[in-house]
This record gives C-alpha cells, sequence and structure tokens, in this order.
C-alpha cells in the first residue's frame, strides 16, 4: 500500500503534469511547485476521493488569512501529508 | 431564456436533493441580436452559451443544496462535448447533478437535451463562497421565484 506522500505526491504529478521527481516531502506546493488556487481544488478533489475525506480547505485559508497558521503548515506537503492521516484516522473513531 | 441578459434558465421543472439532481427547461429565443452574428444566414446557439447553460443549472442545484448559504461560481469546465446544432426556438432540456462536494468547491455534471437527443454535456467545477454582500442575494431569490426554483418545500429529498 502506497505512503500518504506517495498518493498525494502521483496526485500531484497527474493533475499538474509535474515531473514525480521533482515533488519532494519538503516541497511547498504552492511557492516550490507553483500550484494555483485552481489546480490545488483538482487536487483536493483527488485527495478527498482517495483517502475518503473531506480536507477543510475553507477552514485552512480562514486561518492563514486571520494569521492564525501559517500556508507551510498546510501545503508543505509533508505536513499536508500528515494532516492527510489525521482525517482518515479521525474518520476510522 | 432572457439571453442577453445572461439568465438562460427559464424553469425548474425538478429539485431532487436526496439523488442531488436538477432538471430545468431552457428554451432558446427565436430572435436574438446573437443569431445576427453567429452566424449570418445560419444562426446556431453559440456553444459557450449551451455550456454556461449547463453550469447555470448546476450553479441553481447548489443554491438549492446550500440554501442560498454560499454562491457558486464557475471555475473550470473538463470534457464538454457539443454533439449537435442548436438553433433558435429550440426547447431544451437541462440535468445536472452533483458529483463531489468538497470544503470551497464542488464538481458537477451537466448535459441538455433536445427533442430527446444528446445535445452536449459537461464536467463542471464550481468554486463555492458565501455570498457577496448587498443586494446580490435578494436578486438572486427573485431569479429563483421566476424560475421556479423550490426554496423551502423541494419536490424531493
Amino acid at each position: 500500500m502506497p505512503s500518504t506522500f506517495e498518493t498525494v505526491a502521483n496526485i500531484i504529478a497527474e493533475t499538474c503534469d509535474i515531473p514525480r521527481d521533482t515533488i519532494k516531502p519538503e516541497s511547498h506546493a504552492i511557492d516550490d511547485l507553483g500550484i494555483d488556487s485552481l489546480d490545488f481544488l483538482d487536487i483536493a478533489f483527488a485527495i478527498d476521493k482517495a483517502f475518503g475525506i473531506k480536507l477543510p480547505l475553507e477552514q485552512w485559508t480562514q486561518e492563514v488569512n486571520d494569521g492564525k497558521a501559517t500556508t507551510e503548515q498546510y501545503f508543505v506537503l509533508q505536513n499536508l501529508c500528515a494532516r492527510i492521516d489525521d482525517l482518515v484516522a479521525a474518520k476510522g473513531k | 431564456m432572457r439571453i442577453e441578459y445572461f439568465q438562460l434558465i427559464d424553469r425548474i421543472t425538478d429539485l431532487n436533493l436526496h439523488d442531488l439532481t436538477i432538471r430545468a427547461e431552457a428554451n432558446v429565443p427565436a430572435t436574438s441580436t446573437i443569431f445576427e452574428g453567429h452566424f449570418p444566414g445560419r444562426p446556431l446557439m453559440p456553444g459557450v452559451l449551451l455550456i454556461e447553460t449547463m453550469a447555470q443549472a448546476s450553479g441553481w442545484l447548489l443554491i438549492a443544496r446550500m440554501r442560498f448559504a454560499k454562491m457558486p461560481f464557475l471555475a473550470a469546465v473538463k470534457e464538454a462535448k457539443l454533439r449537435t446544432f442548436v438553433t433558435p426556438g429550440q426547447a431544451l432540456t437541462v440535468t445536472a447533478k452533483i458529483t463531489h462536494e468538497g470544503s470551497g468547491f464542488a464538481l458537477t455534471e451537466a448535459k441538455i437535451e433536445a427533442d430527446g437527443k444528446a445535445v452536449c454535456d459537461a464536467d463542471i467545477t464550481f468554486r463555492v463562497v458565501d455570498f457577496p454582500q448587498g443586494d446580490f442575494l435578494a436578486s438572486m431569490r427573485d431569479v429563483a421565484t421566476r424560475i421556479a426554483l423550490p426554496m423551502e418545500a423541494p419536490s424531493h429529498g
């Protein structure tokens, strides 16, 4: 079974036509990979489907806009994957 | 169809909030300045307006689903296929189904038929945001009333 990062990286590579080997756990989806908000909707859709969750993008955006969180907390891929794991774990409870 | 006002849905004929589907009528006007240019001597409903018609039906479905709490805005159109010509005066049936509800976005599948034949179809993505301030919500409710969108007591679900 692929890791969360492998799944997410493959989704990003396929959705945004980004070479898979350039996508690292420490990559920032926006700043490093250049993914814009519209492409991120496609990624979010694919992640929602792949993991059976609903990424709380509105909440995250609000927190960033309010200065309560940084984009790194949600959009650096290893952090994004940790959030996904949390959401999957919460779903099983 | 109030084509000059870009209000392309005439009437909602079914809304099912359990199955997340909508059906609507959209009657192409017999005359419009649009047809004078598109095309002289061969009037055709522009394909982009057919896509917009599918987006508007999807949009009303999403608005009903969210009970006017949020407003969907067209963000992406995928797999759009325009299968046949549409001419002035044709009666169109538009259907749409919500296929995914994300956080701040939603996806639909929509299609148009005329006389039981497929006209076009597309997968459509919307950004879903809070209703803009001002008269926007009231004007959308007015349009919803005109096109008979069931707001308080949906026919299903």
